[in-house]
């Protein structure tokens, strides 16, 4: 389960140069091999013929992520996606009807324990000890039907592999490969958990979440800045939440919350499955829609209120860490349906791929003051989100003192053109790596099913080239003037300071 | 030096890694022995119009016929070994040389070298061209020509459109022949490097996995050891050339190449390119000795962290070891995947990890590091490694049941088409047994070393490659934190991971 960089990845390489030819990668050889049909119940599926060896990848892409949280669930779309492990009624279970029973007075149990936990006035510690045993001994008696881990369990020893699954802020994403005769199997099992989701062992699974959060953000330096970061250039919209959650919800969402999530946006119309490899439209899509047709139909949730204000001045962190320096900023930049976007994409490429970027030529090869940099979007894609600009400074330098050599980067791209020789690298570049990512079933599968969930057309993939050769120099100087300003800046530093020996609380907050 | 991952520090925050050490890096080879579960016979074009009514019931047709292409093996007389593995999908053509001599080759005094020597060997260009030049052109050409090494190779490796190969090899072959490794490029490698040194204590898997190497194979070892200021500031220009000299020869050299050529053709340009350099000398690999790493409880204070890695280490095994196939279900089965007891009893069942795993190392030419892992918060640290040992010592008890082994091996039989499921995995295998002197059809000869193990096989490798009590338990955490002081579990062996400062003066990578 990863936050996956796919989306922004794919459009990025989307682009084509159309005075390459595309030979046996172009729409219209795609076109013959790809099926698209959306079921009456809402859900899109494209099916892509691929038969380069007897196997097949899918993806299943739900439109909801951490963006569809409010207070007190934060880190809820993920937990439901590690859920989605845990089995249905027929399977993880020696007895459903009884498992069922022993499952709802486990969210009994809870939620008074919780009520009595979060009381404002007149909590009874005592009390709150009673309830947390009651609700304890309470799973216990569920566990006692569980079939541990045997969803995976089917899904491994019938030959799949790459199981695993991603929650981001835009969308929660399914995915695994299997020898091309189980292609029914997969569509039993992956329609299966998504019809009637079991809450097994929830709360043991929300501690391997937590532990999640001690691995990718509190233990480790990035996270830790990153986390600050994120929260420090987004005030209102959910961009600002971590993914993974914050704390005090890791430990207070119940099994109710994440049923009720799942009800909300796992609604068909909500989601689009790409399934690529040795399978035949003809004989494929008729299983696919009767095992998919019987997610039933319900209607999609109400689109985000919540817009970001526009920032009125500089924004600043500054974490003193044990660790290296590291540095950050970005800028509010509008979401990928502007027509702008291409244009962000251009100045991304230009400013960090290889050892021709101009970060890279600046700060690490010439002045030596960094050991990476690059800029980019992040974190999202479907909202207004950030350009980026981060660096790794190397030894003896301090985070601030990428600061200055990066905005001379900013201020060269706002008052000279880039040369005609760099746009078309980029442009050239761009056509090859979209070449490069058809070549395997996973990543046409990623990439497809991303293209049809954010355009509603995966030929948009191929498309996106007419987007950037309308790219000017004079676009790429207009959007940095309006981008990169100061009081649309956020910066995150995170400097370093000797270890003490006897510290006082660690660096989270955690409690015991 | 290709670590870079800072570069990719935005990618990832969440990473389900339920499966660390991934022991089957196995492939290709014929699919139609393949055992086929006898299911319900059902013809695949007319599906039954109702949806399965259990998972079992599902139909499983017989997977189609499937015979992976394989390379066409060219061995020229000055010994260069050449795979053409022509693949027509994509306008593409990518290539690789496997060169023999690699970090374990390099000095003890001069650690880092063969990383400092693959990084500047392509930044630093050719005799014609400096590095910045060939960035130019390849970028311009969305070329790619990389260099990289391991413990016992170095690699150059080039991918780009098929219309650019005949500009894109030349600079391969210029690489092969004339490479400059120019002082500055060489400098910048150096600051680079003292950098990632200077970084190496900051994440908390890194430390663990840096140290629990050093105390699986001692810290001497060219498996091991690392890179410090002294050893990279001792390297010079005259060293990388003298390692290009002494390695770039024919007789070291596997090449592979993949994409949308002619193979006649394409042999016939590498005959012209490699036919007439002399075959040289082959590298000698260095003698290593390998001793059981000392038993007992270690620790490395990380104050600010909430969360433990724990680590258990032991010498694994190597391939030839008739052991392998039973150790290759055991792994499955102990530390495998969703359905390890590793991973359903202390994750799942007992909600102390996110990251869970691990089993009996196997490498191709030397032991492998048998290692079992997991990151718990601070105040279960104790009850990591107790959990962990409680596993490993059920594992040794033996009595591995039929159901799990009939999981594991067909976890493993079942998937066995992904080894080999594209033509450039058949083509990395084959040049894999090559370099290691295995045979080609080892893929095969894996599959029926697999079928034919049974738990009284895994019982008996489970006795006689696990012995907790001869494993080093490597912690990093937060001691004011843990649950149980460490010293419950015997005297505690603190490390010092304080990073040696360099002894010249002037820091190394200021300007």
């Amino acid at each position: 389960m990863k936050i996956s960089r796919f989306r922004k990845l794919a459009i990025v390489i989307g682009f084509l140069s159309i005075a390459l030819t595309l030979h046996a990668q172009d729409i219209a050889s795609f076109e013959k091999r790809i099926t698209v049909k959306k079921l009456a119940n809402g859900l899109t599926i494209v099916l892509m013929e691929r038969p380069e060896a007897p196997v097949f990848s899918f993806y299943t892409r739900v439109n909801a992520g951490s963006v569809q949280e409010g207070p007190g669930i934060t880190g809820l779309a993920h937990m439901f996606e590690h859920m989605a492990f845990k089995g249905t009624q027929e399977i993880g279970t020696t007895n459903w009807p009884a498992e069922k029973a022993a499952l709802e007075k486990v969210e009994t149990a809870y939620a008074a324990y919780l009520k009595e936990n979060l009381k404002e006035v007149g909590r009874d510690e005592k009390k709150v000890a009673e309830l947390e045993k009651a609700w304890q001994t309470a799973t216990e008696a569920a566990d006692e039907f569980v079939v541990v881990n045997e969803f995976g369990e089917i899904v491994e020893s019938q030959g799949g592999v790459g199981l695993n699954a991603s929650t981001d802020r835009d969308e929660t994403t399914y995915y695994y490969s299997f020898p091309q005769n189980r292609l029914e199997l997969w569509a039993y099992l992956e329609t299966e958990r998504f019809l009637e989701p079991v809450m097994r062992q929830f709360y043991k699974e929300r501690d391997v979440v937590y532990e999640e959060r001690r691995m990718s953000v509190d233990s480790s330096p990035q996270g830790r800045l990153l986390e600050q970061f994120l929260r420090a250039a987004f005030i209102a919209h959910p961009y600002g939440r971590p993914v993974i959650g914050w704390p005090s919800d890791l430990r207070a969402f119940s099994a109710t919350d994440a049923t009720n999530f799942f009800r909300k946006y796992y609604v068909p119309a909500n989601m689009v499955v790409t399934v690529v490899g040795d399978v035949k439209a003809a004989e494929a899509m008729p299983i696919i829609e009767k095992y998919f047709g019987r997610i039933p139909a319900r209607p999609a949730p109400e689109p985000l209120r919540t817009q970001e204000p526009p920032q009125q001045a500089l924004r600043s962190v500054l974490l003193h860490d044990h660790s290296q320096p590291l540095y950050v900023e970005g800028y509010h930049r509008p979401d990928f349906h502007d027509p702008d976007d291409a244009v962000y994409d251009m100045l991304s490429d230009l400013l960090s791929k290889g050892r021709t970027s101009r970060l890279y030529r600046s700060l690490v090869r010439d002045k030596r003051i960094a050991i990476a940099a690059q800029g980019g979007s992040y974190p999202g894609n479907k909202y207004p989100n950030l350009f980026f600009f981060f660096a790794a400074p190397s030894q003896g330098h301090t985070a601030n003192d990428m600061a200055g050599p990066i905005h001379e980067e900013i201020e060269r791209l706002k008052t000279q053109d880039v040369s005609d020789d760099e746009l078309q690298s980029v442009r050239t570049r761009a056509k090859a790596d979209l070449i490069r990512g058809l070549g395997n079933d996973q990543g046409l599968a990623v990439q497809l099913g991303e293209y049809q969930a954010l355009y509603g057309d995966w030929r948009e993939l191929f498309r996106q080239i007419e987007q950037l050769d309308k790219v000017t120099k004079a676009d790429i100087r207009r959007v940095a003037n309006k981008t990169f300003r100061e009081e649309n800046r956020t910066v995150a530093t995170m400097e370093t300071e000797a270890p003490k020996p006897k510290p006082t609380a660690p660096a989270t907050g955690e409690q015991k | 030096m290709n670590k870079m991952k800072l570069l990719l520090f935005v990618i990832a925050e969440l990473v389900l890694n339920c499966l660390l050490v991934n022991g089957l890096a196995l492939n290709a080879a014929a699919q139609a022995k393949k055992p086929i579960p006898p299911k319900v016979p059902q013809a695949t074009a007319t599906p039954s119009t109702a949806p399965a009514s259990s998972w079992q019931k599902v139909p499983i047709p017989p997977l189609h016929q499937f015979k992976p292409q394989e390379p066409r093996r060219v061995e020229l007389s000055n010994g260069i070994v050449i795979f053409l593995q022509e693949d027509h999908e994509l306008p593409l053509i990518d290539g690789t040389i496997r060169i023999r001599g690699g970090s374990r080759e390099e000095p003890a005094d001069k650690v880092g070298m063969v990383a400092l020597y693959a990084d500047v060997w392509r930044t630093g260009g050719t005799k014609s061209k400096t590095g910045d030049e060939l960035d130019d052109f390849l970028e311009a050409h969305a070329a790619r020509v990389e260099a990289s090494e391991s413990a016992d190779s170095t690699f150059i490796s080039w991918s780009s459109l098929k219309e650019n190969y005949d500009q894109v090899f030349p600079v391969v072959l210029d690489l092969l022949q004339n490479p400059e490794f120019r002082q500055d490029k060489i400098d910048l490698a150096k600051q680079q490097f003292a950098s990632l040194i200077s970084r190496r204590n900051d994440d908390l898997d890194e430390i663990s996995q840096r140290e629990s190497t050093k105390l699986a194979y001692g810290p001497e070892n060219p498996y091991s050891r690392s890179a410090e200021y002294n050893t990279v500031d001792a390297i010079t220009r005259e060293d990388l050339l003298q390692w290009h000299k002494r390695t770039i020869a024919p007789v070291n050299m596997i090449l592979g190449i993949a994409g949308d050529f002619d193979s006649a053709a394409m042999e016939q340009k590498l005959r012209q390119a490699f036919g007439s350099m002399p075959r040289g000398e082959r590298v000698v690999p260095a003698k290593i000795t390998f001793r059981d790493p000392s038993p007992g409880i270690y620790f490395v204070e990380k104050n600010d962290v909430n969360q433990s890695a724990i680590q258990l280490v032991d010498l694994g095994i190597d391939r030839h070891n008739p052991d392998y196939y039973a150790v290759e279900v055991m792994n499955e089965l102990f530390g495998g995947g969703f359905s390890s007891r590793l991973f359903a009893s202390i994750r799942t069942k007992q909600g102390l990890a996110y990251s869970v795993g691990g089993g009996v190392g196997t490498a191709f030419d030397h032991p492998g590091i048998t290692r079992f892992s997991m990151g718990t918060k601070s105040a279960t640290t104790a009850a990591g490694i107790d959990a962990l040992r409680k596993e490993i010592n059920g594992l040794i008890k033996g009595m591995v049941q039929p159901i799990e082994m009939k999981r594991a091996k067909d976890a493993i039989l079942n998937s066995f088409i992904f080894e080999f499921d594209s033509k450039q995995k058949v083509l990395a295998e084959r040049m894999r047994y090559e370099f290691y002197g295995f045979p080609p059809d080892f893929l095969e000869q894996y599959r029926a070393g697999i079928e034919k193990v049974t738990s009284a096989d895994v019982d008996r490798v489970a006795r006689k490659y696990l012995h907790p009590e001869k494993m080093a338990v490597l912690v990093v955490g937060n001691a004011k934190d843990f649950d149980r002081d460490l010293s419950t579990f015997g005297k505690v062996n603190t490390i010092d991971i304080t990073i040696p400062p360099p002894t010249k003066a002037g820091k190394p990578g200021s300007k």
